[in-house]
């Protein structure tokens, strides 16, 4: 086990690695009543396509999230959710295009809570019927996400983003699509996923990490089974498929999100930098304290909901930027005068260093939760790095960085919009 | 962790939490006061208008430029409904000053800086600049008209308009477009004025610092308030009977294709003198949780909807179950939410329900206690309704609930309005033909 502490943020940080290649992350937290665990296989519904014994095999869209639904049924009939809240843990589980996790907090019987999470997981159970019924009840979460104008615009933006790409279709699937999915469908994506050297177990709270690793080196299986090679189909180019993507829907006012996507850095520290660096380069242009957003708030055309972020999956990192608009063209082209003039006079020197002092007190922020925290330990053991390693990288970014990443990856030519119109 | 309170000036009280456990503390400042469907907005609107700009910050992107200098601090507007009493003003957090690279006395600034936007807002002539107003009032209006497209607190929102039709509770913590309307800069002013005058003023702290040390930052912040007569009306009036003998049924329509269903209750008798850790539990039974008679019948044994759920105001004594339905599926769910609560009433409660529900309300309020943005709300609550035990207090009570006492909760508590959000009805019945 491998012990690091960060003098800076005052953590420490217990890493494993089991013989079954499952690694385990553990943050102990002194004097918190509660505890946080998350387990997580680097499965999402941007997986659709994968090698399998040699074999090129294509599945449905949304069989990641039907699979995480289904999870929770246990061989002897009892469903883990009800037993996790039974013995006082608050679980739950979430799918995104390149993870799903499996969660709970809980303020006492952590152990038991654990060794059911880690359980659960790890043996499947499904039955006919039971996919069945669910098909029913993830096709009323379809229906509501595509009532939902936040879902539809994000999903559009994909669309116009990305040509072939998985992540151009919802996690979750169509109703057609999870129409396909039969209980063998779910054992033999858990078997190929749902392996230990696929997947970690991060913990955060006032626990002892020998405890955990031998609780999971007990429970898991023994064989480390092989990290699959999945194909997410060919390059995509690096301008928009399309660059507006129109609809109406019931909304009061036009909700819009704009974007671009990103080549991603190889895995590892490159990686992490090049995640932080985007992140610096968002705040400088659109952040809360920057001239763009402040002149915009100040006309009427962006207000509190306006916000940005940042995602990696199918291969990619894509940004994204939106909210409401009275005018998200007027939005777009202000946006785009900001990236121009950055890209010729370079970015503001002060403008740059308050930003990386705000960018160190949000970080330390988000260590306060430690939903957040593990799971972005998770999302860096899939992309073979250390988060919080992030203090200190974030201080060795340079100006040049982030301004040469703004004039690489947000001029016009790069961007897509997707805007959703009132119906009236 | 304990709860220090303190008056530090005339209707002005400090609420202290010091804890190292926390790499940021939290720091709000809220002006209390009747939630009415006349001021409402005006209200809401207030702390916006402040944080656009103060004599020493004139603009926002002065602000938000002083708070990444604070190693990206936050001071937020904030408005909240506890009941019939609406809060306003700001809450901020920021790093603690062992994490800040060199040691800066972060607290005091930023506690400043809130002092500062609270009372010296960049004005002329002694009025808030036409702009911040106008544009506020504008983006008010929008968040207002915005709740339309959040179908499921809409149901809500529209389920409280129409079963509290004359209570001040149904007016939204935003107040109403007809009244955000009318506001212009010399009303809101005089408003302003008004409310830091006669508020009374509840002020929070969590975090590492002294209780001393915060006392003093906050009355050197505050120096300036001036202080009138304090306004004494301010509670909540609570309805212990249902407006009608039998509930009463709304029905609305929108373009969507999944129905939106809210049912609301009276508490009822328990609130002549609330047990709130019997009231909590009761709610995780019925409907607060995932192991909740809701949660396992209409939503996992009988698939009825994708979510049922039910929630408690208890300053108002009102529940409200929210469900996500088929339009046909209607009578069936409706049906299944009312023979749930009845089997409550009957005491038909296993062990294990009782025992998940207590477990749930107890974790829930320690889970509480790791989060200084929840010990924020959570103590305003308590002071709101003049209580002053902590979560650690009612967590324990919660464990120790009886199935009698549950039953005692269940047995006054009556519905007093259905609403229903259904789609259009040609879009309906297609969705129905399905």
């Amino acid at each position: 086990m491998e012990i690091r502490k960060f003098e800076n943020i005052q953590e420490t940080l217990y890493t494993d690695v089991l013989p079954n290649g499952l690694t385990i992350n553990v943050v102990t937290k002194p004097v918190w009543l509660k505890c946080f665990a998350l387990f997580a296989t680097g499965y999402g519904g941007a997986d659709r396509r994968f090698n399998l014994g040699g074999q090129w095999v294509d599945t449905p869209a949304g069989v990641a999230h039907f699979l995480e639904h289904k999870m929770f049924d246990t061989p002897d009939g009892d469903n883990a959710l009800a037993v996790l809240s039974a013995n006082g843990a608050q679980p739950n589980a979430f799918t995104s295009n390149s993870m799903t996790a499996y969660y709970f907090e809980s303020t006492q019987g952590f152990y038991d809570n654990l060794r059911t999470l880690l359980s659960f997981v790890s043996v499947p159970y499904f039955t006919p019927e039971s996919v069945e019924k669910e098909q029913g009840i993830i096709g009323q979460e379809i229906r509501m996400i595509e009532d939902n104008p936040g879902f539809v615009v994000y999903l559009n933006l994909m669309k116009s983003l990305y040509a072939r790409n998985p992540i151009r279709d919802s996690v979750a699937g169509s109703i057609e699509s999870i129409a396909q999915i039969t209980d063998k469908t779910l054992y033999d994506c858990h078997r190929i996923f749902y392996n230990p050297s696929n997947m970690v177990l991060c913990v955060a709270g006032d626990v002892d990490p020998e405890r955990i690793s031998a609780m999971a080196a007990e429970i898991l299986p023994k064989e480390p089974g092989e990290v699959p090679q999945r194909d997410y189909g060919e390059k995509e180019g690096p301008l928009p498929v399309k660059t507006r993507t129109e609809v109406n829907m019931e909304v009061s006012a036009p909700q819009f999100i704009f974007g671009s996507k990103v080549f991603q850095a190889e895995k590892g520290a490159p990686l992490l930098r090049q995640k932080l660096t985007v992140n610096l380069a968002l705040r400088c242009l659109m952040g809360r304290s920057s001239p763009f957003y402040a002149r915009l708030y100040a006309q009427g055309l962006l207000n509190n909901d306006f916000g940005y972020d940042l995602d990696y999956s199918g291969g990619y990192g894509t940004i994204m930027a939106g909210g409401e608009s009275s005018d998200p063209e007027k939005v777009i082209s202000e946006l785009s005068k900001e990236v121009s003039a950055v890209a010729d006079k370079g970015l503001d020197e002060a403008l740059f260093s308050r930003i990386k002092k705000a960018a160190y007190g949000s970080r330390l922020r988000s260590l306060g939760s430690f939903g957040v925290l593990c799971q972005n330990l998770a999302e860096g053991k899939f992309a073979g790095y250390c988060d919080l390693d992030a203090f200190h990288v974030l201080e060795e970014i340079t100006v040049s960085e982030v301004r040469d990443f703004i004039a690489n990856n947000l001029a016009q030519d790069k961007l897509a919009m997707s805007v959703v119109h009132p119906l009236h | 962790m304990e709860a220090i309170r303190k008056k530090i000036m005339p209707f002005v009280e400090l609420t202290c939490l010091r804890t190292d456990k926390f790499k940021t503390g939290c720091l709000s400042v809220n002006l209390l006061t009747r939630l009415s469907r006349e001021n409402a907005s005006k209200n809401a609107l207030i702390p916006h208008v402040l944080r656009r700009g103060s004599t020493g910050h004139p603009d926002m992107e002065s602000i938000s430029a002083a708070l990444d200098e604070l190693y990206g601090a936050r001071i937020e507007p904030v408005v909240r409904k506890k009941g019939e009493v609406q809060a306003v003003g700001f809450f901020a957090d920021f790093a603690d000053d062992a994490f800040v690279p060199g040691g800066e006395q972060v607290l005091e600034k930023v506690t400043a800086l809130m002092g500062e936007l609270l009372l010296s807002p960049n004005t002329r002539g002694g009025l808030f600049l036409p702009a911040y107003v106008d544009s506020e009032r504008e983006k008010l209006l929008e968040r207002l008209r915005a709740r339309i497209n959040d179908k499921r607190s809409y149901a809500v929102q529209r389920l409280f308009e129409l079963m509290c039709f004359s209570e001040d509770y149904a007016t939204d913590r935003m107040g109403t477009e007809e009244e955000a309307q009318s506001i212009n800069y010399q009303k809101l002013t005089r408003h302003y004025k008004q409310l830091l005058q006669c508020a009374p003023i509840e002020v929070f702290y969590c975090g590492g610092a002294d209780p001393l040390r915060v006392e003093r930052a906050v009355k050197s912040a505050l120096v300036t308030l001036l202080r009138g007569e304090p306004d004494e009306d301010i509670g909540t009036d609570i309805r212990i009977n249902t407006v009608e003998e039998n509930p009463r049924y709304f029905t609305e329509e929108l373009s969507i294709t999944q129905g939106k269903l809210s049912v609301g209750f009276r508490l009822g008798e328990c609130m002549y003198n609330p047990n709130m850790a019997a009231i909590r539990v009761f709610n995780a039974v019925y409907g607060g949780s995932v192991t909740s008679k809701l949660f396992m019948n209409v939503r996992e044994k009988l698939s009825l909807c994708y979510y049922a759920n039910s929630a408690i105001d208890r300053h108002k004594g009102l529940m409200v179950v929210s469900s996500g339905i088929e339009f046909d599926k209607y009578d069936a769910a409706l049906s299944e939410i009312f023979a749930q609560l009845e089997a409550v009433k009957k005491g038909d409660i296993t062990d294990d329900e009782l025992a998940a529900a207590r477990k749930a309300v107890a974790t829930e309020l320690r889970s509480a206690m790791d989060s200084s943005g929840a010990l924020e709300d959570f103590w305003l609550a308590q002071n709101v309704d003049g209580l002053y035990y902590g979560p650690e207090e009612l967590a324990a009570l919660a464990e120790s609930i009886t199935r009698d006492e549950v039953v005692e909760v269940a047995k006054g508590v009556e519905c007093d309005a259905v609403y229903f959000l259904r789609g259009l009805s040609e879009e309906g019945e297609k969705a129905n033909g399905d």
